[in-house]
């Protein structure tokens, strides 16, 4: 039994009780990826050595009694998190020797908790894409085949859950990014409230739409990192001071009486029947644990794509512009006057999707459009919202596919910016609406790849999803299930 | 032809809190470049802001000083432009949702009251600014002053004339002071003045084209360059040439206004909410606790100086033009209790000695209230004549002694025994004969003479009052 393939749970009971290090763990995890991630290429940056020292810290602290479960495991950091002194690109030409000379707060969480940080996972740059093809380091592989996509943009989060890399990884999501790539790697992965997690030190791509949330092998180790993570940062004016609940706890209660409302729009044209069957088996099983599914309409469902690629790339247009080439990040040494510095360094260091959304962006924002384009994407943003308000006074949670489809093959809609926004149909709404999300598995396709359900909730009813995922996960008994890696 | 001149101003006075809008550093003046920094002023990848609620306290203090209507819930906003002092590539602002709106304050020119709109008052960060150094050439960028918190008054195109914009500017700055939220310095440009103006025929109701001025680091300043800009698109008019809308740079030395931006050239600066904030939201008991924590504002402070105090409303207006000026008078007035004569003195000896280029600085002076009143009292009981007074109070100038001590160690006290006097009385009646028989023959006006005698003979330290007296006696013997 390889260790780097167990889950958190499992690993922090054989660490308190000694039977194992953190060290061994550690060298278990490296090991690994030292055997699949020249097929991988989930990590844009390793920390071997911090890693061990982390882990031979974290020893001494469980040999004193530590009971923190983070205490000793090994994780992934999507590179969108700053780590002080640590190499932080954002997928990003532009901030290729960037040292972050602070922590993120959920960083400064994880080392206190005592967890090993392995090393900084790929991405599509400044979180801009749905299969992570967008990185100007690495583009991961789907570990379940090769020649997939693991999605995106947290994709080699996903791909290094997946493929044992890591025990656990972070990811953040702003459109999907977390859900997406944890459906298509067969992992669980949970996009939080907004407001519930601290975006200090998340580099922002669209500042009211981000949230950072975990990915992992199963629900019990999603409830012990968003547990982790969750609370109150006062260096973060949007996060929200609301008590955090015991969301393992939330785990043991059944789904009787529950109710699963299944949005019709989100059951429409361009579904593929392998994913709508799989999401389907799950309704049952959970109607065979006691829930009741009721049919509730998201009426402006059909508006969130349009909504979200004027208002996040508005945002990023803004978010985006303190990379200019004069305090950190790439220069173009070449300019000669200060318009040439910044554009050049900005031509230069930034690749083709970054480029396109801050032109879409600062267009949206400009004097005489932002009533057309910016205003009315707000308003529907409002719109999407009482869909859901609505919705969910009806029902516990909506239930619906992640993605249309699987993960499709690399390359194949590289050259098709449209047809991969559209792939976001079904979580986007999500973020529009400041909503917890969390996507688990239920099932693979014919051709091996993982389909993933996604279940909504009220802001703040995180525990409604860990109850209603962790119940489908018990009857699925998908875990454990791993890629071959051929 | 007759041309009305239309002006509007934009104030950017910085806020005297300790720390920055957005984060905890300094606001200090005057350190090491780029020491006043942190993650966040520094715009690094990954931080956030979070609003410093002494600036909305501030900023509900001016709003409610000028007659504003206050907007209960306000919003950041974001200014978008590339510049290398600005490390976020934007500015966080309010824009369409400020703190404060719709307000006025009343200006005096001549004797004429007029009530100036203000449009709105907002809050925002400073940039820092860059250091250029010619010979290499390089520029360097210090970011202390990033994130220091800034009020932008910007007032309705109320004004008339360059004398009325530099009256209006000297009010918002005396309240400002009165408020303790700025520290007004003009030079360090902690109080900045843009200038909108145009040209009207008198009588037409639209605006004509304007033009907008910037770098008028003084009062003086201010109405010069305005006065230069109003003839210079007034001979345009008359020409027949047109206006052209641009932002001109005020060249002090030459007295001049350079082109520094066309409209052409003008940013569009994609303002939107900022949605690391959230909006701003005010509530009663917050703004009547900030309205309890008011200082006496000037006019308040005139009408009291006038209605208690028994002052003529023209020497009110000088005395609280500044609160330290008027904090001064009334320190010394509980020492002497003589308001007119006191006031007198201040806005005349006082005055005169500290007058600079921007108006008169307390701050430099080394006679304290106590003191003045003090001499004012010696004045009052004949301690000393109004002349020796004066020599005193050079003397108090210069050195900050006690009045007592300046009369004592340069004996100066003023004589008032009568045996002593009356001998250099008798003196100098007789060695001045002539002058003697024209008093007896009725023309007193040659008493002043006799005086002045006297004081000459006594280094001016006989009792005037009693000089009087001793001459009037003898010569009437």
């Amino acid at each position: 039994m390889e260790l780097a393939s167990l889950t958190i749970h499992e690993l922090h009971a054989l660490l308190v009780r000694r039977e194992i290090t953190a060290r061994q763990l550690t060298e278990s995890v490296l090991a690994r990826i030292a055997a699949v991630e020249g097929r991988v290429q989930a990590y844009i940056t390793l920390d071997r050595e911090g890693a061990l020292a982390q882990a031979e810290a974290a020893d001494q602290r469980l040999a004193a009694g530590e009971t923190n479960p983070l205490c000793g495991i090994p994780l992934a950091i999507k590179d969108v998190l700053c780590t002080k002194g640590l190499r932080t690109t954002c997928g990003s030409k532009i901030l290729e020797n960037f040292l972050p000379p602070y922590d993120a707060a959920v960083i400064e969480k994880f080392k206190a908790a005592g967890a090993v940080l392995v090393g900084k996972a790929s991405m599509d740059e400044f979180a801009m894409g749905s299969s992570n093809e967008n990185c100007a380091y690495t583009v991961p592989r789907n570990p379940w085949r090769l020649d997939a996509i693991c999605g995106g943009s947290s994709g080699g989060s996903a791909a290094a859950v997946a493929a044992d890399e890591c025990i656990a990884a972070l990811g953040s999501d702003t459109g999907g990014s977390i859900r997406q790539p944890a459906s298509h790697c067969g992992v669980v992965g949970i996009k939080p409230t907004y407001g519930r997690v601290s975006r200090y030190g998340l580099l922002a791509y669209a500042s009211s739409l981000d949230q950072v949330g975990p990915l992992t092998k199963d629900v019990r180790d999603a409830a012990i990192m968003l547990q982790a993570i969750s609370g109150h940062d006062q260096r973060d004016s949007t996060s929200i001071n609301a008590p955090v609940p015991d969301y393992t706890a939330a785990l043991v209660e059944g789904v009787a009486g529950m109710k699963i409302g299944i949005p019709k729009e989100y059951f429409g044209a361009g579904l593929d029947p392998e994913v709508e069957a799989a999401v389907r088996n799950a309704i049952r099983q959970l109607e065979a644990a006691g829930a009741e599914a009721v049919e509730v309409s998201l009426p402006h469902t059909e508006y969130g794509v349009a909504a979200y690629y004027i208002i996040a790339p508005a945002e990023a247009s803004s978010n985006l512009a303190r990379y200019d080439g004069v305090r950190f990040g790439y220069r173009d040494l070449a300019a000669d006057t200060l318009h040439d510095m910044f554009c050049q360094s900005r031509s230069q260091g930034f690749g083709p999707e970054v480029k396109r959304r801050i032109i879409i962006g600062t267009y949206a924002l400009s004097s005489g459009y932002y009533d057309a384009y910016y205003k009315k994407a707000s308003q529907v943003r409002t719109l999407i919202v009482e869909d859901f308000t609505k919705a969910l006074a009806q029902c516990d949670a909506l239930l619906s596919p992640v993605a249309p489809t699987p993960a499709w093959r690399l390359g194949e809609k590289a050259s098709d910016p449209l047809a991969m926004y559209l792939s976001d149909a079904l979580t986007i709404p999500t973020n529009l609406a400041g909503l917890p999300g969390i996507s688990v598995p239920c099932g693979l396709s014919t051709a091996g790849l993982p389909i993933g359900v996604q279940l909504q909730a009220a802001p703040f009813a995180e525990e409604k999803l860990l109850r209603l995922a962790f119940n489908l996960e018990q009857r699925l008994d998908l875990v454990g299930k791993k890629p071959a890696l051929a | 032809m007759d041309f009305e001149t239309v002006i509007g101003l934009e104030v950017h006075a910085q806020l005297k809190t300790n720390s920055k809008i957005f984060c905890g550093c300094t606001t200090e003046f005057g350190r090491p470049p780029n020491t006043n920094t942190c993650p966040v002023c520094l715009g690094m990848p990954g931080v956030l802001p979070v609003l410093n609620r002494k600036v909305v306290e501030f900023a509900i203090k001016l709003g409610l000083a000028t007659n504003c209507t206050l907007n209960f819930r306000n919003q950041f906003a974001r200014k978008n432009y590339f510049y290398p002092d600005l490390p976020k590539g934007y500015q966080i602002s309010q824009f369409e949702l400020p703190i404060a709106e719709h307000g006025w304050i009343e200006i005096e020119v001549a004797g004429k009251h007029r009530k100036i709109g203000l449009t709105r008052i907002h809050m925002e960060e400073d940039a820092g600014k860059l250091v250029h150094d010619e010979r290499e050439p390089r520029s360097y960028v210090d970011l202390n002053r990033t994130g220091v918190p800034l009020l932008e008054i910007v007032s309705e195109p109320d004004i008339r004339s360059p004398e009325e914009a530099a009256a209006y500017l000297k009010k918002l700055h005396a309240i400002v002071r009165y408020l303790d939220i700025c520290d007004g310095n003009m030079q360090e440009g902690s109080f900045r003045c843009d200038a909108n103006i145009s040209l009207r025929p008198r009588g037409e109701t639209k605006f004509g084209t304007r033009t907008e001025l910037k770098n008028m680091n003084s009062f003086r300043n201010v109405q010069r360059g305005l006065e230069y800009e109003e003839r210079r698109q007034r001979d345009l008019l008359l020409d027949g040439e047109a206006v052209v809308q641009e932002t001109l740079l005020w060249d002090a030395d030459r007295g001049v206004t350079m082109s520094m931006r066309s409209k052409e050239e003008a940013h569009d600066y994609r303002y939107f909410p900022d949605p690391d904030l959230v909006p701003v939201v005010l509530d009663e008991a917050w703004v009547a606790e900030m309205k309890a924590a008011m200082p006496e504002l000037p006019h308040e402070r005139t009408k009291r100086f006038v209605e208690q105090l028994g002052l003529p409303e023209a020497d009110a207006e000088v005395l609280t033009s500044s609160r330290e000026l008027a904090d001064y008078f009334e320190q010394a007035l509980a020492e002497c209790g003589q308001a007119k004569k006191l006031g007198n003195w201040i806005m005349t000896e006082l005055m005169r000695a500290l007058k600079g280029e921007e108006g008169i600085d307390l701050s430099q002076c080394l006679v304290t209230p106590k003191q003045l009143g003090a001499l004012m009292t010696m004045l009052e009981q004949g301690t000393i004549s109004g002349k020796i007074a004066k020599t005193v109070f050079e003397e108090m100038m210069a050195t900050g002694k006690e009045p007592e001590a300046v009369v004592k160690e340069k004996n100066l006290v003023q004589m008032s025994d009568t045996g002593e006097l009356e001998a250099i009385v008798r003196e100098i009646i007789a060695a001045n004969p002539e002058q003697a028989q024209q008093f007896r023959e009725g023309k007193t006006k040659v008493m002043g003479f006799f005086v002045g005698q006297l004081m000459k003979k006594t280094g001016g330290k006989a009792n005037p009052q009693l000089a009087n007296e001793l001459f009037v006696k003898a010569l009437s013997a």
